[in-house]
Order: C-alpha cells, then sequence, then structure tokens
C-alpha cells in the first residue's frame, strides 16, 4: 500500500513538473532574443510612480517611492511649490518595476501649510504628491510613544471599559431584555463592518492598483471569516448554552480588538500626515463610538453566574488594547497596504460573530418586533455618534 | 469546554502579540535607521552667520550634456550661408534649412521628442543684411507637414502660413525674399495645430543688419522659451536658449565695462508673457530693432509671444550678476542664468 502510494506520487509529480517546464519555457522563450520585439510597439513607455509616505523633518521632505508601472521609470527632476529644488535619490534615481526609492528634499517647508511636490521623469511625465498640511512627522521616542499610547487609550481601552461598565445592569436585565440587547449588539456589528468595508474600498484608491488593493481588502475580509468560522466549528464539539456564551465573548471581543487595531492605524497615520486634527470632539466622539462597543462584548456571558470582573478585564484589554498598538504602526510606519488588510480582517471578524449570533437562534425570534427593534436601534447609535467622527 | 477555547484565545492573542510587537521593534530600528542615515548626507552650504544653506537651492540637479545642442555655441553661431551677385549687383544670400524630429535634453536628465529646424531648438539664428535678397532652400525631412513663415516684407506666395502653403513630409520649398525691415524678427513654423509646431521647437531667431553696422559689440542671442514635457497645456520648464539653468550652472563671460548687445525673443507658448531682467546695471532697450535709437532705459523688459528687442548693456562692476524672468514662477523653473563680469583688459576694475 505504502509503496503504491509513493509510486503514483513520483509519475504525478512528473505529470504535475510537464506544465510548469512547458510555463518556464515559454517565458524564456518570450525574453529571448528571437521573441524580441514580437509584441514591441514605438509607443513611449508606460511610467507610473506612486508615493507611499511622506515622512517631514524640519527644513527636509522624504518621499519613499515605488515605480508601479510595468516599465524601468527615471527620476530626473524634482519641483517643490512649482520650482526645481536640490534633491537625492536613494539608491538610485532609474527604478525598476515594483522598485522603492526615498527621494530626501532640503527645503524650507511651513508648519500647516500645504506643499506640493511634484517628481519630473527623464520623458518629461510628472506625478503629484500633495502634502496637505506640513508638519514634522514624529520620530519613535519615549514622548511620542506614550503620546500616541494615550491616543489609543482614549479612543480605544478607555471608552470599551467604560462600555463593560454596563455589565451588572445589564445583568439585571429578562430574557426579552437580554435578546433585545443580543440584536442591538448585531446592529451596532453591522454597522461597523459596513462602515469598514466601504471605508476600506475608499481607501483602496489611495494604494498603488498594482497591489490590486480591493482583493486584498477581500482576502483579509474573507480569509478572516473562513478561519474564525473554523475554529469556532472545530471548538464546537458539543457544550450548553453557557459555554457558548463565553466563547462568543471572546470571539465578538476578538473581532473588535482587530477592527479597532485598523481604527487606530487609520487615526495614527492621519494625525501624523496631518489630515486629522484631534480636538476633544473627535476623541468624544470616538469614545461614544467605542463605549457601545462594550455592550456588545458583554452580552453573551450577562447569564453566566459570579464574579467576572478578571473575564471582563480580559475581553477589554483583547477589544480595546489593539487600538494603541494601531495607532503606534499607524504613526511610525504607516503603510496603506496593512491598513487595507487589517480593515478586511477586522469586518470578516465581526461578520463571524454576527452570522453566529444570529445562527444560534431560530430566524422567527430575530425577526420579532423587539429584537428587529434592537437592531436598528444599535446600528442608529453607531451612525449618530459616527456622525461626531466624521470622516475619521 | 469554556475555559480551553477560552486559553486557546489567550494563547493565540499572547503570540499575537509579540509577534506584532517584534515587527513593531524592527519597523522602530529600520526608521530609525533611515532618518539618521540622511544627516550629514550631504556637504553642509553654510552662508552669513553660518547658515545653513542647504534647505534654500532652487535648482536642477545634475547638467545636461552639450554633444546634442551647445547653448554657448547658441549664443553667437549664425547659420552659414553662401552668396551670389545678382545681375542688379545685389548680393544673393542662400541658406538650407531642414526639418527633423529629434530628442532633445531640456534639464539634466529629462528629454523630450522635439520638431527641429536642423536638429536644434532654438533653430539656427538667420542673419542678412537690410537689401539682401534671402533663398531659403528648405526640406521637410519630419513625418507631417511643416513650414517656415518669417516675419518681415514677403510675397502672399513667400507666407508659408495657409494650410495649402504647409510643405508635406519628404517635400522642399524653397522661400525668397528680401532682407527688410532692419531688426530683430523671428521665423517659426505655422502648420497646425501651430501652438503644438511652436511649443515643439520650430523658431528661431532672424536678424537683419542695417546698412551700416550697429557700434562694435559682444552680440548675443539669447530666446526666451518653455517646454510642457508632460502635454497638459502648461510649461514645467523654463528657459533662455532651451536648457533650464544652463547659464546659471556656466555663467557667460563677459567683461567690466564692455558693450553687451543681446538680441531677446521671447517664444514661450501657453503663457501670455515673458519677461528678461537683468541685475545691477541698466540697459537701452530697441523694440524690435527697427529703430537706431533706444526707446527705452530700464532694467527689465516684458515680451508678449512673438515679440522681441535688443538690448544694449554694459555691467560697470565685477562679479557675478543674474538674469531672469521677472515672472519668477519661470525663474524659479529654470528661466534664470548669471552673467559673470571679469575685470576689463586693462585691469583696472
Amino acid at each position: 500500500m505504502a509503496e503504491q502510494r509513493s509510486g503514483i506520487g513520483a509519475g504525478a509529480a512528473l505529470l504535475a513538473a510537464i506544465p510548469l517546464v512547458l510555463l518556464i519555457g515559454l517565458v524564456a522563450w518570450l525574453f529571448s532574443d528571437g521573441a524580441q520585439g514580437l509584441f514591441a510597439t514605438d509607443l513611449p513607455p508606460v511610467e507610473k510612480i506612486d508615493v507611499m509616505r511622506h515622512v517631514l523633518a524640519p527644513d527636509l521632505i522624504h518621499l519613499d517611492i515605488v515605480n508601479s508601472g510595468p516599465d524601468p521609470t527615471t527620476v530626473a527632476q524634482v519641483m517643490v511649490r512649482g520650482a526645481f529644488w536640490f534633491h537625492e535619490v536613494t539608491p538610485a534615481r532609474e527604478m525598476q518595476p515594483l522598485q522603492t526609492a526615498r527621494v530626501t528634499i532640503p527645503f524650507p517647508w511651513n508648519e500647516g501649510e500645504p506643499v506640493e511636490v511634484v517628481l519630473l521623469t527623464s520623458t518629461g511625465l510628472t506625478f503629484d504628491h500633495e502634502i496637505e498640511v506640513a508638519t514634522v512627522t514624529p520620530g519613535i521616542t519615549a514622548a511620542s510613544l506614550s503620546r500616541f499610547a494615550l491616543l489609543g487609550l482614549f479612543v480605544g481601552v478607555i471608552p470599551v471599559a467604560l462600555g463593560l461598565t454596563w455589565f451588572p445592569f445589564l445583568r439585571r436585565l429578562g430574557t426579552r431584555g437580554l435578546g433585545f440587547l443580543i440584536h442591538l449588539t448585531v446592529g451596532l456589528l453591522a454597522f461597523l463592518v459596513v462602515d469598514a468595508m466601504f471605508e476600506g474600498f475608499e481607501a483602496a484608491h489611495e494604494l498603488p492598483s498594482i497591489y490590486h488593493p480591493q482583493a486584498l481588502l477581500i482576502l483579509g475580509f474573507a480569509g478572516a471569516w473562513a478561519m474564525l468560522t473554523g475554529l469556532q466549528l472545530r471548538g464546537s464539539g458539543g457544550g450548553g448554552g453557557t459555554t457558548n456564551g463565553v466563547r462568543m465573548a471572546w470571539l465578538i471581543a476578538l473581532g473588535i480588538g482587530i477592527h479597532n487595531l485598523g481604527e487606530g492605524l487609520a487615526i495614527g497615520s492621519a494625525y501624523v500626515l496631518g489630515e486629522l486634527t484631534l480636538g476633544a470632539l473627535l476623541v468624544a466622539g470616538f469614545a461614544l463610538h467605542n463605549a457601545t462597543e462594550g455592550i456588545a462584548i458583554v452580552s453573551p456571558i450577562l447569564s453566566q453566574p459570579g464574579n467576572q470582573l478578571s473575564r471582563l478585564i480580559g475581553l477589554g484589554a483583547l477589544a480595546g488594547g489593539p487600538t494603541i498598538l494601531g495607532c503606534w504602526i499607524g504613526a511610525f510606519t504607516y503603510s496603506q497596504f496593512w491598513a487595507l488588510l487589517f480593515l478586511g480582517i477586522g469586518s470578516g471578524a465581526i461578520v463571524q460573530v454576527v452570522t453566529s449570533i444570529l445562527g444560534s437562534r431560530p430566524l422567527r425570534s430575530s425577526l420579532s418586533p423587539l429584537n428587529l427593534a434592537g437592531m436598528l436601534t444599535g446600528y442608529l447609535v453607531m451612525y449618530a455618534t459616527g456622525l461626531l467622527v466624521g470622516a475619521a | 469546554m469554556s475555559t480551553k477555547f477560552a486559553e486557546r484565545a489567550r494563547r493565540t492573542l499572547g503570540v499575537g502579540m509579540a509577534v506584532l510587537g517584534i515587527g513593531l521593534l524592527a519597523a522602530a530600528v529600520g526608521f530609525a535607521a533611515t532618518t539618521s542615515g540622511q544627516a550629514g548626507h550631504e556637504a553642509m552650504l553654510v552662508g552669513l552667520g553660518g547658515l545653513d544653506l542647504t534647505p534654500y537651492r532652487n535648482t536642477t540637479v545634475g547638467d545636461v550634456g552639450t554633444d546634442r545642442f551647445d547653448p554657448d555655441a547658441y549664443l553667437t553661431d549664425t547659420l552659414d550661408s553662401r552668396t551670389e551677385l545678382l545681375e542688379d549687383g545685389r548680393v544673393l544670400r542662400i541658406f538650407e534649412v531642414e526639418v527633423v524630429n529629434k530628442e532633445i535634453e531640456i534639464a539634466p536628465g529629462v528629454y523630450f521628442p522635439a520638431w527641429t529646424y536642423n536638429g536644434q531648438v532654438p533653430g539656427p539664428t538667420l542673419r542678412a543684411r537690410e537689401g539682401e535678397r534671402i533663398r531659403i532652400l528648405f526640406t521637410n525631412v519630419g513625418d507631417r507637414p511643416h513650414s517656415m513663415h518669417f516675419h518681415g516684407y514677403h510675397s502672399f506666395e513667400m507666407d508659408g502660413a495657409m494650410l495649402h502653403q504647409q510643405v508635406p513630409p519628404g517635400g522642399t520649398f524653397v522661400y525668397e525674399f528680401e532682407a527688410d525691415p532692419v531688426g530683430m524678427h523671428l521665423y517659426h513654423c505655422h502648420a497646425t495645430p501651430i501652438s503644438q509646431h511652436i511649443h515643439n521647437g520650430l523658431y528661431g531667431l532672424w536678424i537683419v543688419d542695417p546698412k551700416e553696422d550697429r557700434p562694435p559689440a559682444r552680440e548675443l542671442f539669447m530666446m526666451m522659451n518653455g517646454f510642457d514635457p508632460n502635454f497638459d497645456e502648461e510649461n514645467e520648464i523654463y528657459s533662455i536658449n532651451t536648457v533650464a539653468y544652463h547659464y546659471k550652472r556656466h555663467p557667460i563671460e563677459v567683461r567690466q565695462n564692455e558693450l553687451i548687445r543681446i538680441y531677446v525673443a521671447n517664444i514661450t507658448e501657453f503663457d501670455p508673457i515673458n519677461s528678461f531682467h537683468v541685475h545691477a546695471t541698466f540697459f537701452d532697450y530697441y523694440p524690435t530693432g527697427t529703430q537706431l535709437e533706444p526707446r527705452d532705459f530700464t532694467d527689465t523688459i516684458i515680451q508678449g509671444q512673438g515679440e522681441r528687442g535688443i538690448i544694449e548693456v554694459r555691467f560697470p562692476h565685477t562679479g557675478d550678476f543674474m538674469f531672469h524672468a521677472h515672472k519668477t514662477e519661470f525663474a524659479e523653473r529654470g528661466w534664470m542664468g548669471l552673467f559673470r563680469v571679469l575685470p576689463d583688459e586693462d585691469g583696472d576694475g
């Protein structure tokens, strides 16, 4: 039996290799001298440069750029505020497709003003990058780390923890009240998914198309959903409603945690890029918005007996803590690539939670007037608090 | 079951946090390395009071090779011609001009697919004396219709402007007219779309000298032009004689108190005006060069597209003096040069 299997394996490997060898041969031939000119045209090369990130220091502008076109492209000159300006490009002005470089421009930019930088290629094409509000990009210091940690604490951790303090009150609700609350949670979570996914599709335009940003977002979404569903199926060999409730709480906390990681990323980077002014109103908006997430987490474990303080702390840390991490990543190493992926993962995780909640009870019960009102209320609460957050 | 799951979740979370932590640390180290690597990369330029001048350099980076086109040679070169004596005793001056497509370098490392007269932008300077008979043997080696349209007196047949007067690719034409009037003129292609034919490089100076020479002087030819290499109908690059900042990198050397005669024209496409300003001196200005008396004494002139004139200037002081468009937007995009004024021959500067 074992021998036969290995025999088939070797034969199968050979069969599998044939198309690969043919494919490699085809590609090699296309790049050979014989095939040169087969698809050549007189059209000028297709040039595309994308600016991934800018970093500002006093009298200094850095741009991290990528050649996102199919042909080699050379950055010949740089203009700032419409004027040619001295600069350096490292490691090289000529960039192969997908190759990155850093443009360093000593320029006396003014705090708080917009600055436009134009890259002029060797063929005279221009690629613009608008720095909407110039401000020094924070480096990693103890001060900046604690500053962004504080930001994460205020918009993520504290609000979720505050939401959790509803726990003693919520425990006193009857069955109908609990049902309402569970469906309120569904509404809250549904809003988060809708909001995050549309934000993701919007942000996708900022990532070079060569990275297929929409596909990346869906990868995060579907991947997270499938993995968490698999995890849940493996974990649920039997058990009663009580254990399911605890597991559900952890899953909701995890989903919201990943979501908040993405939210932290967006806040941190927007702040650094000068696209976001963090006023009291905005922080308050985020706090209200995220406090409702606490209700979502505790609703499945309300019927659990006994003191659950340590569990609540753990749930709160899992849901809120990643906001701090997100703020750090967003502020110091912002990448639209990771931001999109996390938006997708967070949404996928939350959808998994929503489908679990709805799947664990009869549809007829979920669509009762009271529970429908719960879902609508949850969605509207998020919508209303979201108004305070605005574009962020 | 619940504790098992919670345990697993905590463990997963722990591992996840550790991975993210390591990633963050690595990113921090990388970020610190890239930012610290920039300091002291470039030798510091020091100004008054020890000021670091590094951030203030409004310039292109690098230089342009002069093997394709030498702006220094353009300052003084005129197109070679041969002459014959006509029966009535007048001089017949014969030029040969062809239109040819050629890639030119308009700023260091920036290449532009130009349409040129005789392979250069601006086209060669044609110069003759008042009253001479001019004959231009014109060949179109380009890939679309082109022409030569001269400013000056000529017959309808020689105007080169109407659609039916455009010379097809591979075609030839002979332009013939009198060198008249005296002055500083232009020639350019008049094929459609005309803004494209002019912008792409089909223009040059046409100078008619008076019968009696102007006073002896150091003579320089300057064409104010611009380029729109990304074809958005706005110029990215402005220059005097095509190459951005060429005379800033390579100052024009002149002598103190020497009479300098600059034939300056504006052909800049897309913008309504251009201007010429020189530092530390004033000049006589002869618009279009048609009168032998100056009309203005100034240090700044404005020219619309196609306008031109003659400047006569002396520098009383030695040193490096800027000349540039006083439309500072153009100066910031390449239209700036330097006169390097050296002590006069007697050395009493």
